[in-house]
């Protein structure tokens, strides 16, 4: 498995990648907004899955930023706050047009999950009073006019666990009908599906998807596309292919040895 | 007395915030109830705390077996401690420079920021990477068709696994005609999981959800208080 | 929005062909509508207006090259003033003069006032402006509003309904039980394979490990683990085995303690009760697996019972349980992490039998009353599941572009009343959307 993943990684590999229906509606959600929506991010991930969930945080920032989209940032996680500043520092080296204040803000991580959300669904200083800098949010040219999250048009949560998208739709896209996207886990998924479409405007199922959101966002803005750092997603498909072979090889002699020595029990 | 209190608690507690539910003048009820227990969790963490040093430190007293370990812990937890109550290494906001607290805690090149990018980070995400290597062993044992039913599973893995990969369109690649795209592994995919998979997750969750009402009907009627150390 | 970049560029195209056009103002919006937001706790006020007829975006207007690029709609400016406050006396000072609510951007039609006072009269205005700054004239609203609180949120109508259902199902049962009735459940394998891991265990003189999960108190899986710890402690406590349960959290730590202790008093051994074999470890997911994980490999318990809310750590847990030869048994109602706790684990318990586990350990009959009142709330839910599906396959066989198909009224009620947030409504009344959630 070592090798499977190390060999991939080091001749950096790219695989072309097909957009599915999934990260096409992830992509039409954001693009389809008129420039310059307010779009608040809530990264509720911590670095345990950084490498599976970054690349797809990291492309939904840069397609904000592309898209001259008002991104407000939060993080429902202790350790999803220092991910947030990943996607602060990708802003700021890649769009250094883009204000702080102005075009994006972030608030700091508050404890409470589920009740965080219902609280700023109703009140969004309730919670947050001040940004991560600790600047009141009335004079803050972006947040002066913001009352609560329904001033809000997308959410996007990207999600390891709980809490993450279950209470994003609970407590604030099926209540307030915030239209809300989630990047999420492999494993979490299937259970993000049944949200769709009423409840979820789509979903990114782990690696895969974000790097079909990487190639839609390629091919609608082409310039993107010479930038290495905007490819994460797709470099780490190669490393995945290997590895899912290597575990259909490992499940074919799993099931060789099981016939075999059935066999001989038999015998 | 001792079980009593707890109880009486437990089922009024539970009661108000139902109703407030349903009754827009209370619904701030339940974040004030929220605040209640982020303040008693942040008080039991002195407890929890206080638990781990104490096991600790009776382990080193008593030199019992690896008690080296319980030394490093002991070590690592007050240092962390210290560095991140004291904000050690962060320089106070540039807003309000009169106050030398008001700096951000994980700021760049603080102490605490130091211990999470050059510890935390690395140290969790290992754990994390471990799981490919779990993964592999459970699949290499589970993925066996000994039945119908295990078949049917290992066939449906091997379609997800390699439609979740390039190798699922390029497998179909030049032979496939038009009509038969369906078949490329990464459409199966797409298929099994919107279809077959929701399904099932969508019975799962509903069994769940009427589970989650009736355990807490049993706690709110105070028919179950075995969390209570009661039968 | 994508279709409107072709008319975006046509106006421009127009813009730039037309001569410079001397200042025009805007054509007004109209019929500005007030209301309070229905359903609240008196807190806001929406507004609706119909479009200008020189905003672009107004689907109303045939052809948008027309408009004189001049007058095209670039904001709308909303006013209020506040006449009265909540004692019916007039009010003084800034609120008393019409002022800015929000600069509502080209296509927008509605708004939602957040900014007002319970019980406060207030009235409203509006009027377009173009990218020169003109403005048309105000459009002031027909009435004065006044946000009122409502005493029941009729939005939840139906969610009481099916609420006091179901619990009247449980309810019902319960008192059932407690008449006397014995009621049947079935045999669960994971819970009867406890017994015999804690008898293992007991016999190989090495501890039981029980986890219960990672997430706090407060959680409802927590709670159900906590319940089968008491089991289990009672069955260690009677076999004379060693439990050992590490914790995630210190409020279940110190609830755990109580649990245990408790079950050690029921089962005649409470000298036998070890507090310091219940012990917070830390709150950091994967630090806990390592901790968890290194005394398994250590101590080597032979049997592992994991009962409660898991999450990536399930395989972790459960795939080194099976390496050091453990009896393993799970419950949990985590969706994602069943499967693993299927491969790994001797015995699994799924979702609701997790929740049952209790229930069916205690033996009690009103806890039993209770699963079966649960059983009659699903078959009430399959049955409004099986009237949608069947409302949703006569709609989708007989709509045609003339009539919304058969039984289109009933499923839209389902969709937007029943499961959506229109509350009782009238029946048929509601938009008949049958792309709705079919679930």
């Amino acid at each position: 498995m070592f090798l499977a993943v190390t060999i991939p990684i080091l001749f950096g590999t790219v695989f072309p990648e097909v957009v599915s229906k999934q990260a096409k509606m992830v992509f039409d959600s954001i693009d389809e907004l008129p420039d310059g929506s307010n779009i608040l991010l809530s990264y509720d991930f911590d670095p345990a899955s950084q490498g599976e969930l970054l690349p797809m945080a990291q492309a939904f920032t840069r397609h904000c930023s592309i898209k001259g989209h008002k991104q407000f940032y939060m993080a429902l996680w202790p350790l999803g706050s220092p991910m947030v500043d990943l996607s602060i520092d990708t802003i700021e080296s890649e769009y250094p047009n883009l204000v702080y204040g102005v075009d994006y803000v972030k608030f700091d991580y508050k404890a409470g999950g589920e009740a965080v959300i219902r609280m700023i669904t109703q009140d969004l200083r309730g919670m947050f009073p001040m940004d991560s800098k600790g600047v009141p949010l009335d004079d803050i040219p972006l947040t002066k006019n913001i009352k609560n999250i329904q001033d809000m048009d997308l959410i996007v949560n990207v999600s390891a666990g709980d809490p993450g998208t279950k209470q994003w739709v609970q407590f604030a896209a099926t209540p307030f009908g915030i239209k809300t996207v989630s990047g999420c886990t492999g494993v979490q998924a299937p259970q993000m599906y049944p949200y769709i479409p009423e409840q979820l405007a789509g979903v990114l199922g782990a690696i895969k998807a974000a790097a079909e959101y990487e190639a839609a966002i390629d091919e609608a803005y082409p310039s993107i596309a010479d930038n290495p750092k905007a490819q994460e997603a797709k470099r780490r498909m190669g490393p995945q292919l290997v590895a899912h072979s290597l575990m259909i090889v490992l499940i074919i002699i799993g099931n060789w040895i099981f016939f075999v020595s059935r066999k001989r029990g038999l015998a | 007395m001792k079980r009593t209190v707890p109880l009486i608690i437990a089922i009024v507690a539970g009661f108000v915030l139902l109703i407030a539910n349903f009754i827009p003048f209370a619904e701030s009820w339940g974040l004030t109830a929220q605040e209640w227990f982020n303040i008693l969790a942040v008080g039991a963490m002195i407890l929890g705390g206080g638990n781990l040093l104490k096991l600790h430190l009776m382990k080193v007293s008593g030199q019992r077996k690896g008690w080296g370990y319980s030394v490093v812990t002991i070590v690592c937890f007050i240092a962390t401690l210290i560095i991140g109550m004291f904000k050690m290494g962060v320089n106070p906001n540039p807003l309000t420079p009169d106050y030398a607290w008001s700096g951000y805690y994980l700021e760049s090149g603080s102490g605490l920021w130091w211990i999470y990018q050059h510890m935390v980070v690395p140290l969790t995400s290992m754990m994390f990477a471990m799981l490919a290597f779990y993964v592999a062993t459970a699949a290499f044992r589970a993925f066996r068709a000994k039945n119908t039913e295990a078949t049917l599973l290992l066939i449906t893995a091997g379609v997800v696994l390699l439609g979740r990969t390039y190798a699922g369109v390029w497998l179909f690649e030049g032979w496939l005609p038009e009509s038969m795209q369906w078949l490329r592994f990464d459409n199966l995919t797409v298929w099994i999981m919107e279809i077959p998979n929701t399904g099932g997750t969508r019975a799962i969750t509903i069994g769940i959800a009427l589970g989650v009402v009736a355990t807490s009907l049993r706690i709110l009627l105070g028919v179950d208080r075995s969390y209570l150390g009661q039968d | 929005m994508r279709k409107r970049i072709p008319f975006i560029t046509a106006v421009f195209a127009t813009l730039a062909l037309a001569n410079v056009a001397t200042a025009q103002a805007p054509a007004p919006p109209s019929d500005l509508s007030v209301q309070d937001t229905p359903d609240d706790s008196g807190k806001s006020v929406d507004l609706q207006w119909s479009l200008s007829n020189t905003d672009i975006f107004n689907p109303l207007l045939a052809d948008v090259t027309l408009v004189d690029p001049s007058t095209i709609v670039a904001t709308y400016s909303v006013e209020r003033i506040t006449t009265l406050d909540a004692n019916g006396k007039e009010v003084d000072g800034e609120d008393s003069q019409w002022r800015v609510i929000t600069e509502a951007g080209a296509g927008d039609s509605s708004f939602v006032d957040r900014t007002v006072e319970l019980g406060w009269t207030y009235n409203y205005r509006i009027c377009a402006i173009d990218n020169q700054g003109d403005a048309s004239n105000w459009v002031e609203a027909t009435t004065t509003v006044v946000p009122e609180m409502q005493m029941f949120d009729s939005s939840k109508a139906w969610l009481a309904i099916f609420m006091l259902v179901f619990g009247g199902f449980v309810a019902y049962f319960i008192n059932e039980a407690r008449s006397g009735k014995t009621l049947w459940v079935r045999k669960i394998a994971g819970l009867e394979a406890i017994d015999e891991a804690v008898g293992r265990a007991t016999e190989m003189g090495r501890p039981v490990l029980f986890v219960t999960g990672i997430q706090d108190i407060n959680e409802i899986q927590t709670l159900a683990g906590l319940t089968v710890l008491s089991r289990v402690a009672k069955t260690a406590a009677e076999y004379g085995a060693q439990i050992e349960v590490p914790t995630c959290r210190s409020l279940v730590m110190a609830a755990a303690r109580e649990t245990v202790e408790s079950a050690y008093l029921a089962a005649g051994a409470p000298d036998a009760y070890q507090p310091d074999k219940i012990h917070y470890l830390t709150d950091e997911q994967f630090a806990f697996v390592a901790g968890v994980t290194g005394y398994m490999v250590r101590e080597e318990p032979a049997a592992c019972i994991y009962m409660g809310g898991f999450y990536a750590e399930s395989l972790i847990l459960a795939e080194t349980g099976n390496f050091i030869g453990a009896i393993q048994v799970a419950g949990t109602a985590m969706p994602s992490q069943l499967p693993f706790f299927v491969a790994s684990c001797d015995y699994t318990l799924i979702g609701e039998e997790f929740f049952a586990a209790s229930a069916y350990l205690s033996g009690d009959p009103l806890q039993i009353g209770s699963l079966k009142g649960q059983d009659y709330g699903k078959f009430f839910s399959v049955l409004i599941l099986v009237i949608g599906l069947f409302f949703a396959t006569t709609v989708s066989l007989t709509q045609s572009t003339e009539s919304a198909g058969f039984g289109s009224g009933a499923l839209g009620y389902i969709n937007n009343n029943m499961l959506g947030s229109e509350g009782l409504g009238s029946f048929g009344g509601g938009n008949t959307d049958t792309e709705g959630d079919d679930s």
